[in-house]
């Protein structure tokens, strides 16, 4: 068999384990190895991520993400849009919750120009980071049934889900795509009763929370096919550059909202950052659950104490942004995500570079799938977490 | 029961036509009933509601659409093996049929050994699955396929000795006696309401429920179809009225083990108190009930429990199910010998 040297380590490695696979399968029982291509189209990439795989029966002995299949060019893109477009743009990486993927870039804007948002405004942002956070979060607590065969964990995240996307709609005008953060501040104030409806629905996600932890976490299946499946040591969390829940479910204590100073209005609340020591599927599963908790909880808080005033600083009606290098990053759903922003004095971007959580976190999976059963393959790719869009921006 | 005296063939002919009526019927009651409404409301959702009253003629609607569709043959399939495979379960379907009992002399063929043959004969779907997982050349089929006859090797068992308790209990294998013997029999000198088996076989219930959930490939164990995994398992690459035939061979071989487990363990067409030419007619509907009793059962499971994972099954059956239906032989023997 002729092919050429693999490039990097890892790759030798697999190959070799590969070529052992193979060596050993046909010594004992006579056949040869499978490939297997997971995706584009399939139902657990859940977008068009595709695997490839190497079986030996139905254990995984190589595989391999290839991401690309919807690479939509953003980066280049955002070179010839002003800020104000960016905005739009940026909507749709992550567009499970897309609210907290216009901040960081905002707040990169800002910290160029110099301006500072009113604190109103500076609340109101946290309040919907934190409901985008819900609203990426409830699906995944039910889209971990269906990858796993339960059925209707995920109509009951869809039913919560939309009062939380109802509330932001009401406020900003759009469901998905809000497109509500300014340079300097907010598009709009909250409506009236907004904050009394808030407060119904934070106690909707409780319940919702509540559901799940019976539904799910509570199922001795659900814990068979999750305990002790892709177990991520802190590590190896650590040198694949993971971050976010997944990180955190690998025991690492780490948390933007809490470990960075930013001028959102986390440094106002208490909230607990939940750990676990598994670095299974099922911590990680378990560590979004009470993450969506925590979120409502800071709404909650929040909403008690949200400031009166302006929504929006003085800025000019055209922006420019004055010439320097910025980087921000926030803790979104997904896990770290940052904007390295340049500018040259123009109206847009000379050039940025989109940090997305997603893309790292499926970095890991060529090491994290070797020696794995089929089934789990699909464990592991649902409690990772991925948004495609946050993978191939 | 009519009086009338039938010719072979014309016996022959309307046996066949009852089967082959009963089975798509079977097929959409349990699918209106479970699959379109019962998930809808526990996933706090309508279901189909736009075709006909409630959304009762979706099934036949969504039946017209596949028989319009294009018969497509993967491009390196083995085209007669491919064709053949959906009549293949379909066959095993039909056969399950012949030995139900539905009433004191409604029934296809009161075989002697029916239990025996109906436990044969529903086993005979997995060369179709074989058949169709091997000549669809995709690897998803494969997998599911292979995933489908290692679990029949390992469900098959328990189901089998789950039913040796009741036999043991009954005397008989025919299903008519099985009913008879329920029918007859008292518990404790009190013959009210006869001896339904599911109280002295509870532990043989069970089993057979869980036996028959693999069986019937429903979600705890649903391995072969896993769509989350496998796409659609044996059945990715059939469209059309192919995938309609396994389809209705799914939610017929349901109804077929519903009312086996209906007739073994609750009694069959037997309703306290309906003797004579009435059993007769009333039978059927009796039955019917407790079909749906049983798939109530094994669909309710379907909608809430996440899947095993096909190691986990076989482990789950071999160091937990057999053991527990060979122990229940045994207290069934003990049992029968002592009383």
């Amino acid at each position: 068999m002729t092919t050429t040297a693999p490039a990097s380590e890892w790759q030798q490695a697999a190959y070799i384990a590969g070529q052992a696979a193979d060596g050993r399968v046909n010594i004992e029982i006579e056949t040869e190895g499978m490939s297997l291509n997971i995706g584009p189209q399939h139902p657990a990439t859940h977008g068009t991520l595709r695997i490839v795989v190497r079986l030996d029966g139905e254990q995984v002995v190589w595989a391999e993400p290839v991401c690309g299949y919807m690479h939509r060019g953003y980066e280049k893109l955002l070179e010839v849009r002003t800020y104000p477009q960016v905005n739009t743009l940026v909507n749709r990486i992550d567009w499970m919750s897309s609210f907290a993927n216009e901040v960081p870039f905002i707040l990169a804007a800002e910290q160029l120009m110099g301006v500072e948002a009113p604190e109103r405004a500076q609340w109101i942002r946290t309040i919907f980071f934190e409901m985008s956070r819900i609203a990426n979060l409830t699906l995944f607590l039910g889209d971990m049934g269906v990858q796993l065969g339960a059925l209707t964990p995920v109509f009951y995240a869809f039913r919560d889900r939309e009062h939380v996307l109802n509330l932001i709609e009401s406020a900003t005008g759009g469901r998905f795509h809000p497109n509500y953060d300014r340079v300097g501040g907010l598009k709009e104030d909250l409506p009236k009763g907004w904050v009394d409806e808030c407060k119904g629905v934070m106690r909707r996600v409780r319940d919702f929370c509540d559901q799940m932890e019976d539904l799910l976490v509570g199922n001795e299946i659900f814990q068979t096919r999750t305990r002790g499946i892709g177990v991520i040591t802190p590590a190896v969390a650590l040198s694949y550059g993971l971050s976010g829940a997944n990180l955190r479910a690998s025991g690492v204590d780490w948390d933007l909202r809490r470990d960075e100073d930013s001028p959102l209005a986390w440094k106002h609340t208490e909230f607990k950052v939940w750990t676990h020591p598994d670095g299974d599927s099922f911590a990680r599963y378990w560590v979004r659950l009470q993450e969506v908790r925590e979120s409502a909880s800071i709404i909650d808080q929040l909403l008690d104490g949200i400031p009166a005033g302006p929504i929006m600083a003085k800025v000019p009606r055209i922006i420019k942004v004055p010439a320097g290098e910025a980087w921000c990053h926030t803790e979104n759903p997904l896990g770290e995500m940052g904007y390295y922003v340049i500018s040259q004095g123009g109206l847009g971007p000379f050039r940025c570079k989109v940090r997305t959580a997603s893309f790292n976190n499926i970095s890991i999976l060529p090491w994290l799938l070797r020696g794995v059963y089929v089934p789990d393959v699909i464990t592991i790719l649902a409690s990772l977490y991925f948004i495609l869009g946050d993978i191939d921006r | 029961m009519l009086g009338l005296e039938l010719a072979y063939w014309q016996q022959a002919l309307i046996k066949v036509g009852a089967v082959m009526t009963v089975i798509p019927l079977g097929a959409l009651i349990l699918g209106y009933v479970f699959l379109l409404k019962m998930m809808s409301h526990m996933q706090s959702r309508l279901g189909p509601m736009e075709a006909g009253p409630h959304g009762t003629l979706q099934l036949l609607a969504d039946a017209g659409k596949f028989l319009q569709k294009e018969d497509i043959f993967p491009a390196r399939s083995d085209r007669t093996v491919f064709a053949l495979a959906p009549v293949v379960v379909m066959v095993s379907t039909f056969l399950l049929y012949l030995v139900i009992p539905a009433g004191p002399r409604l029934i296809v063929e009161d075989l002697d050994t029916g239990v025996f043959f109906a436990l044969a004969v529903g086993s005979l779907s997995v060369i179709g699955v074989l058949m169709a997982g091997w000549a669809s050349a995709s690897k998803y089929s494969l997998l599911g396929a292979l995933r489908a006859a290692g679990q029949l090797i390992a469900y098959e068992l328990p189901l089998v000795l789950a039913v040796v308790g009741v036999v043991v209990q009954a005397g008989t294998l025919s299903l008519q006696g099985i009913v008879h013997a329920q029918a007859d029999g008292e518990m404790f000198g009190f013959g009210g309401i006869g001896n339904p088996y599911v109280i002295t076989q509870f532990v043989g219930f069970l089993l057979f429920m869980v036996a028959s959930q693999a069986e019937l490939t429903q979600t705890p164990f649903d391995m072969p179809v896993a769509e989350s995994e496998l796409v659609a398992g044996y059945m990715t690459e059939y469209t059309g009225f192919r995938f309609l035939f396994f389809f209705m061979a799914e939610f017929g071989s349901a109804f077929a083990l519903s009312a086996i487990a209906a007739t073994l363990f609750l009694g069959g067409w037997y309703l306290p108190g309906v003797n004579g030419d009435l059993a007769d007619y009333l039978g059927p509907l009796v039955l019917g009930g407790k079909i749906m009793f049983v798939a109530f059962l094994i669909f309710w499971f379907r909608f809430t429990y996440p899947r095993f994972r096909e190691d986990q099954l076989q482990t789950f059956a071999w160091k937990y199910l057999i053991p527990l239906s060979l122990m229940n032989i045994v207290a069934t023997g003990i049992l029968k010998v002592v009383f």
